[in-house]
């Protein structure tokens, strides 16, 4: 196994720890807002770690780039969509969760 | 060899956790708990199928995770913005 392949094979794995922070959080969390905050980072870190060990991998500099953007695409979105569902929220009346 | 078994193996663990995630959209309690299994749907879909295109060779499957990746981010636009939204008058001014 050469380097590039073990540094690939760590980022995965950390990206699937995270995957199941974020889904871990979405369960077990107590409200709207707290699982937005799950979600939306842990599950962007978690698709970022795994990007980064297939870019290693990839055929191409064309890959590569494909695959950056994607995460790009993924990161603008779901954090423009936990600003409008947390405003929403909160608007609608629902009160942040306090101990 | 042993990069496709933990390419496909780490693929099936996401699709496991998007599975346990269906729990969110069954108990609610509000719309936008039901919604956040859709963003759930989103990262999580597009990572396990980067993963798949890398393990089977198949490069046409990244352009299905652009798909997803622009579908969720208008499914959950969508939802705000049509479903979930009182309109009131100040809601519109800004």
């Amino acid at each position: 196994m050469s380097l590039t392949e073990l540094l690939t094979f760590f980022l995965i794995l950390a990206g699937a720890v995270f995957f199941l922070a974020g889904t871990v959080g979405l369960l077990r969390f107590p409200d709207v807002f707290t699982r937005l905050h799950a979600l939306t980072k842990a599950d962007n870190v978690g698709l970022g770690l795994v990007v980064a060990g297939l870019a290693l991998q990839a055929e191409s500099w064309a890959a590569t780039g494909k695959i950056l953007l994607i995460w790009l695409l993924v990161l603008l979105a779901s954090a423009s969509v936990a600003h409008l569902v947390a405003r929403t929220a909160l608007r609608k009346g629902i009160r942040p969760w306090k101990r | 060899m042993s990069m496709q078994v933990l390419y496909s193996a780490v693929a099936l663990f996401l699709l496991l956790t998007l599975v346990a995630g269906l729990w969110r959209v069954l108990r609610g309690p509000t719309p936008a708990d039901r919604m956040l299994a859709a963003q759930l749907f989103g990262t999580t879909a597009v990572a396990s199928l980067l993963l798949l295109a890398e393990a089977f060779g198949r490069p046409h499957l990244r352009d299905v995770a652009l798909v997803f990746a622009l579908l969720a981010a208008v499914t959950a636009v969508a939802f705000v913005m049509r479903t979930w939204t009182v309109w009131e008058d100040d809601d519109v001014a800004d």
